[in-house]
């Protein structure tokens, strides 16, 4: 007489009765992804640390992008912690499911638990770049603020808008494959659409309001304004942004929920 | 609730592709432009894997479920554990459901046996407390124990196989779904499992068990259903639905081997063998025979003229080509007088003492010195058999334990502290 069985697919309490296999989801991505790599996790930390130097030698020194008056390499670095998080959990989401696919035809648990376990797993090389950039505020003697305390709201925002979009692409990707082709162009185009490598006064005025609803825009805004002081936080912005990811998250679980009835099916 | 499981009125629709829905580049262009590859398409082709399925379990009920490939005993076991959704009926299941549809699901090759474990645990419902409490039990169970901290891509398929059951055999579910797992597996190990299900069912647990394995059904389960084509075609005691489903799997009527029509036969032709048929007392002429049954095997003819004396045999050859035995009228001294025309030879055994696998049979026909051969034909004749419960056990007697059984008894009589008398009577017929 356990409620545990016949719960309802992708309620609430079904997925607390989940939650250690999310745990476990994450766990075996962290365990498998520099598992057998010579250099391990160091490679948490290589690659944000190669993308900013690549990034501040390109366009820090060659093009001499303005940076708001930070550093090059700190003011790029600092958007790129959390875009590295976004794109490369949306990268490895959507295609987790496809890629358990022995999983989805051979026993049941809430499917979201895969891309929800992907986007936990990313949070600790999100943390790995964190301590980076510390390390390197600290090496180009950036004081810390107050603003510091929005941090935590931003990332949830952050994690809520990947879970969101992967939802979408992890759901769409088992019954279109098209997905996986068209992310790597989705992902470019939405780094360069979005201030990291260049900052936000470069836009001209009359775009802003459109590109404003490019809700990474607001987090990479609003992750940079917590870390340094003469920045202001944009509130306007971060609230378009929330609003935008809370759209995108509620639809992502509706597509998921209505499409997940068929995934062993059509996989 | 008295019932454990319900389903009322279940059938599930799969879309089988698309039926050649462009036949030209143009259409295919025209199909890409018009975006009709995003709607829902009308001449997709679909069949029904379940059509209009009721029945219901109650609780601590262990029931087989039988059929031929193909027929929706997957996807029936599918949708009870959730997998996959009906496409139309009610499904009501009380209690918590595990489901082994394949052993070791979600094990990854890199992973340790132990990290493995956890994993594998978990992805089928257990909780990570219930997996520390019982890690050392399932490793005792599985015998990897030495190489419990090894990446499994290093384990054999036995051993992965053998973690996979084990942490199974551990689940502690209200309703235990498995789906032809035993299917592989060495002997010792299926025994193992069954043995395992056998100890699941003491504690009053709803047991749903598909399986090629009729044996081991019979010895499982009190009920049984036969799914045929999507849908019930009876369900009942054990016995008499396995009965009924052996003898539809053989066909009614004459299931035989026709030889009229086999190249390269050596002989001089006077006598030719037509056909051979396997007739099983119990139901009709079967391709199919059980390990232990009864069998009449019919030697059709046809002789061009009259023979004052003949001899039939074969050789019966195991499907790794070893003689298993070669008999014939003569060997029983039997002069065998063949008028011209159609006739038939029958051979009659009473328990035919096999153990399940294929045979083949080799056919001559001589004279009775054996001097002029009539007709012979190499390995022309194919006979399956197939596996039951030849011991009354439940056992799984296969043909990894041999190729032939004898009808033997054990008797205990003898065990009870008589043991010195014995000796006794042993050693005296030496000394007087």
């Amino acid at each position: 007489m356990k409620p545990a069985s016949w719960m309802r697919q992708g309620s609430a309490s079904e997925l607390w009765h989940y939650r250690e296999l999310l745990y476990f989801f994450a766990w075996r991505e962290i365990k498998l992804r520099y598992r057998q790599a010579a250099l391990g996790v160091a490679w948490a930390v290589i690659q944000p640390l190669f993308n900013m130097i690549m990034f501040a030698l390109l366009f820090g020194r060659l093009a001499g992008m303005p940076s708001d008056g930070i550093p090059y390499p700190i003011f790029c670095f600092c958007a790129l912690v959390p875009w590295t998080y976004f794109s490369t959990v949306l990268g490895l989401a959507s295609n987790s499911l496809v890629s358990n696919e022995s999983l989805l035809t051979k026993v049941y648990f809430p499917r979201v638990l895969l891309p929800a376990g992907t986007a936990l797993a990313g949070l600790l090389d999100f943390v790995i770049g964190s301590l980076l950039l510390v390390c390197l505020m600290f090496y180009y003697h950036v004081r810390l603020s107050w603003a510091l305390l929005f941090s935590p709201l931003v990332i949830l925002v952050m994690v809520l808008l990947t879970v969101g979009v992967s939802m979408l692409m992890a759901a769409a990707n088992v019954r279109y494959r098209d997905v996986r082709y068209a992310l790597p162009f989705l992902i470019q185009i939405w780094l360069f659409a979005t201030p990291i490598i260049y900052p936000a006064t470069m836009i001209p005025a009359r775009y802003r309001p459109i590109l404003a609803l490019n809700p990474c825009w607001g987090v990479v805004d609003a992750f940079r304004a917590c870390l340094f002081p003469n920045l202001p936080i944009d509130f306007r912005l971060i609230g378009a942004s929330i609003g935008v990811t809370l759209v995108v998250f509620v639809a992502g679980a509706y597509y998921f929920h209505k499409a997940e009835r068929s995934f062993a099916d059509v996989i | 609730m008295s019932f454990q499981i319900s389903v009322e009125k279940l059938s599930k629709q799969y879309r089988i592709g698309l039926a050649n829905r462009h036949s030209t580049l143009r259409e295919s262009l025209i199909g890409l432009m018009t975006l009709s590859f995003l709607r829902a398409n009308a001449h997709e082709e679909t069949i029904w894997a379940l059509q209009n399925v009721s029945f219901s379990i109650k609780r601590g009920e262990a029931v087989g479920i039988i059929g031929r490939n193909g027929a929706g005993k997957s996807t029936l076991l599918k949708i009870l554990s959730r997998i996959t959704n009906p496409t139309c009926g009610i499904v009501a299941v009380d209690g918590k459901v595990a489901s082994l549809l394949e052993v070791g699901t979600g094990f990854h090759q890199e992973l340790t046996g132990r990290e493995n474990i956890y994993l594998n645990g978990s992805i089928l419902g257990m909780a990570k407390k219930e997996v520390d409490r019982k890690l050392d039990a399932i490793v005792e169970f599985s015998g990897v124990a030495k190489f419990l901290d090894t990446p499994i891509k290093r384990y054999s398929s036995g051993m992965r196989l053998r973690l996979g059951f084990a942490v199974a055999a551990h689940l502690d579910p209200d309703i235990l779904i498995v789906d032809e797992v035993l299917a592989v597996g060495d002997a010792e190990f299926q025994k193992k499992c069954l043995n395992t299900m056998e100890n699941l069912r003491g504690g009053a647990r709803t047991v749903l068990f598909v399986s090629h394995n009729l044996a081991a059904v019979e010895n499982l389960c009190e009920r049984c259903i036969w799914i045929d084509g999507g849908q019930i075609r009876m369900d009942g005691e054990t016995r008499s639905v396995i009965e009924a489903y052996m003898g539809s799997v053989s066909g009614a009527g004459t299931v035989s081997s026709e030889l009229e029509d086999v190249p390269n036969r050596r002989g001089s032709g006077k006598v030719r063998y037509r056909a051979v048929e396997f007739i099983s007392p119990e139901r009709n002429a079967a391709r199919f025979i059980r390990a232990g049954d009864p069998v009449v095997m019919r030697f059709h003819y046809e002789a061009a003229e009259s023979i004052p004396s003949a001899s039939f045999g074969f050789r019966m050859y195991t499907d790794m080509g070893t003689l298993v035995t070669d008999t014939s009228t003569s060997h029983h001294g039997i002069h065998v007088p063949l008028e011209a025309g159609k006739a038939y030879l029958d051979l009659e055994i009473d328990c035919l003492n096999l153990l399940p696998a294929k045979y083949t049979l080799s056919l001559w026909l001589t004279d009775m010195d054996g001097v002029e051969v009539y007709d012979n034909l190499e390995h022309a004749v194919t006979l399956e058999v197939e596996a039951s419960n030849i011991y009354q056990s439940g056992k799984v007697i296969d043909s990894r334990l041999g190729i032939v059984f004898f009808p033997q008894k054990w008797n205990l009589a003898g065990i009870s502290g008589r043991a010195e008398q014995l000796t006794a009577s042993l050693v005296s017929p030496g000394r007087s």
